[in-house]
């Protein structure tokens, strides 16, 4: 082939090669069993939930189901206790995040030095993510027990206090105990995927810094974090989900209590659904809920992929 | 090649002055890891030092030190007359190529380039200027908006050398640029490297393990081995005037031959041929007899050191051959020696006169490994 080609081009062919039509055929026979499992799994129940959310199916109609149009998203509108919940789960899940991404990257860039008994260290932090949540749940409601629970006494020791505080039983405080509990738990579980992503940056990268002139606080922004990145989107979006969905920790720790202080969405979606036998009405509550989530992820990505595009961090090597 | 921005006129002394000098310089990372042990030499304005010598004998800790990556042990590193053994990398005033090229993935090129100067609080208007220069000395200009991901080997190797540059340090340390590029590519960039650095005042050191490129480039070279400088001179000297059995056996190639000869009476006997040794060597009783496969050649009439070869092995180099032969020197000892004979050189059987000119040999202490020239 040369560049100065002659006037008279040849055609340009459509055809796809043999090759890569064989590769494409195969490819489609090896997911399509995964396709329709996720069909199965995530497509089926929220079409579902849709369907139900414009039909009246609870005690009142002998859980029979009556279409009723909008009425459900309707009733959502009003139902402060909804809105309650929604706020609950928002002020859960904001704080959670922000204080186990502060002490999980904290965590990361201690184990990322190297230090004598750095690995027992390691496996030991990763113990808390590794437990049921249910147990865990149940010690941190004994730790925050008016009576005989471990906080009250440690602050008495200390005589900060000269009383028990009745920790779960205080609508702020009870907030406060289960936001600790989950951090506790959940924190590893950044520390471990972020120190992934910081023993993935080279070396010689920080020693060209400091050659350059740089600090340790300096290179921390320069090149850590903008390399660090995707772990961290990664991190974030993992506990976004999961954290906006909390519920073992939640039900065994408070139920939702004291007077739906710490009752959040997905416990107001159980309880409506499994105790009040109200499934057009709990139908809409996923539904709702559901699109708040999609909308939210949707807005992380978009507002990270414009971060990332003008710091990319990627495979330079 | 020029340099664009006018150098100050430098005084007599300051000429003399060395930019930097290493004084007993020591590293020990374990009782039994000290690639360091006792490393003094001096770097002046415009010299091309060049660190040689097999891999792990500790090029790259002796550039750390002088980076300020690793503290030395032991000894002082001094820039421009100032100790600065015990100052952050940042505050030397050196610039560094690794091997890896190290650029920052995340950063366009004018980013990597303009990093040091941006650090430094350099005004805008002036970091502007050096990258345009810089840019425009190395050929980057079309590429300094890309990622270093989106570059090749060869483009790669030459914004780390344009963030070297950029700095106009007091000295440029340089470690092993060239071993991530193809044969073609780094014999083009060593040229490069070569016109690229004769134009900075700036002396530099450095790191490879390549003798062809530490041949062509350096005005001095330091071979290096087991933690010990073996030899600090120009280059034909370390060619033609060795120190030592391991500086000879290590530059040139094809390797030196080396044959264990027995002496008595201060001569050294191969075959039936004896050859005078020099006085310090009149009372050894065994001797290193060097000599390079180039030095080798047919024997011609008139030539007193003259073998009978017996080929056993002749390996086509395009321009050379290299042939292998034994010399049956007693019953019991054959020597085996390589030497390159022309291309168009001919051979009936396998047996071929050779002669050992006398002037090309070189001898070495038995016990020491020394050099000792006649
Ligand atoms: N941080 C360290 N801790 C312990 N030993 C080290 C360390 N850095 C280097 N060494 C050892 O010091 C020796 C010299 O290493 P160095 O990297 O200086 O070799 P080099 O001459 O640059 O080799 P190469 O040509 O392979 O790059 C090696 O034996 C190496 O294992
Ligand atoms: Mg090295």
């Amino acid at each position: 082939m040369t560049s100065n080609s002659a006037p008279a081009r040849p055609p340009v062919t459509h055809k796809i090669d043999v090759i890569v039509q064989r590769d494409r055929q195969i490819g489609w026979m090896l997911t399509i069993p995964a396709l329709l499992l996720l069909i199965a799994v995530f497509a089926y129940p929220i079409g579902l939930a849709v369907w139900q959310s414009f039909i009246t199916k609870n005690l009142g109609t002998e859980l029979q189901p009556q279409f009723s149009g909008i009425q459900n998203y309707i009733r959502m509108a009003q139902d402060g206790r909804f809105w309650q919940s929604l706020w609950n789960s928002v002020v859960f899940t904001t704080l959670s995040i922000i204080i186990e991404f502060l002490l999980g990257l904290g965590i990361a860039l201690v184990l990322n030095q190297a230090f004598r008994g750095r690995n027992i260290v390691r496996t030991i932090a990763i113990l808390p993510w590794a437990l049921p949540t249910a147990l865990i749940a149940l010690a941190w409601t004994w730790i925050f027990n008016d009576q005989f629970g471990v906080v009250n006494d440690l602050l008495l020791r200390l005589r900060i206090i000269d009383s028990g505080i009745n920790w779960l039983g205080n609508p702020t405080l009870a907030m406060v105990a289960v936001i600790i509990a989950d951090v506790w738990k959940t924190t590893p579980f950044i520390s471990i995927l972020l120190l992934a992503g910081l023993q993935s940056i080279p070396d010689d990268l920080y020693e060209a810094h400091r050659i350059d002139g740089a600090n340790a606080w300096q290179s921390f922004w320069q090149i850590t974090l903008p390399l660090l990145l995707p772990q961290v989107v990664i991190a974030l979006v993992f506990r976004f989900a999961q954290a906006f969905g909390i519920f073992d920790l939640i039900a065994v720790m408070t139920g939702g209590g004291p007077g739906g202080a710490t009752e959040m969405v997905s416990l107001y979606i159980y309880s409506t659904v499994m105790r009040y036998l109200d499934f057009g009405y709990g139908s809409a509550l996923v539904v709702v809920t559901f699109l708040l989530l999609v909308l939210a992820v949707a807005i992380a990505a978009y507002l990270l992929s414009r971060v990332r595009g003008s710091a990319q961090a990627t495979d330079a090597r | 090649m020029t340099r664009t921005d006018p150098t100050p006129t430098i005084a007599p002394s300051e000429t003399q002055q060395a930019m930097l000098e290493l004084r007993h310089l020591n590293k020990t990372f374990s009782p039994s890891v000290v690639p360091v042990k006792d490393l003094s030499l001096s770097v002046k304005r415009g010299e091309f030092l060049t660190l040689l010598g097999p891999s792990g004998c500790g090029k790259s800790t002796v550039l750390r030190m002088i980076a300020g990556l690793e503290q030395p042990t032991k000894g002082q590193v001094l820039i421009q007359g100032e100790d600065v053994t015990h100052k952050p990398p940042g505050d030397r005033n050196i610039s560094m190529v690794f091997q890896s090229y190290a650029l920052y993935p995340h950063m366009t090129v004018a980013d990597n380039i303009a990093s040091a100067l941006k650090l430094r609080k350099i005004p805008e208007e002036e970091v502007r200027q050096r990258l345009r220069e810089v840019s425009h000395f190395l050929g980057l200009e079309a590429l300094m908006e890309r990622k270093p991901s989106k570059l090749s080997g060869g483009q790669r190797q030459r914004v780390a050398v344009a963030r070297a540059l950029v700095r106009r340090p007091s000295v440029f340390l340089l470690d092993e640029p060239l071993s991530n590029l193809d044969a073609l590519l780094r014999e083009n960039v060593r040229a490069e490297l070569k016109q690229l650095f004769e134009s900075q005042q700036a002396p530099v050191v450095y790191v490879t393990h390549d003798q062809t490129e530490a041949m062509t480039l350096s005005t001095k070279v330091a071979v290096l081995n087991d933690g010990n400088l073996q030899q600090l001179d120009a280059p034909h000297q370390i060619y033609a005037e060795p120190a030592n059995q391991f500086v000879a056996g290590f530059v040139g190639s094809p390797q030196m031959n080396f044959l264990t000869l027995p002496c008595e009476a201060g001569a050294a006997r191969l075959g039936d041929r004896s050859f005078p040794l020099p006085p310090p060597l009149s009372h050894a009783r065994q001797v290193i007899l060097g000599i390079r496969p180039e030095h080798v050649r047919r024997a011609q009439p008139g030539d007193t050191y003259t073998f009978e070869g017996k080929i056993f092995l002749v390996e086509n180099l395009g321009m050379h051959y290299l042939v292998s032969v034994h010399i049956q020197a007693t019953q019991q000892t054959t020597y085996t020696l390589r030497l390159l004979l022309p291309s168009d050189a001919t051979w009936e059987g396998d047996s071929l006169q050779i002669a050992l000119p006398p002037e090309t040999i070189h001898w070495f202490d038995a016990e020491t490994g020394s050099a000792v020239r006649q």
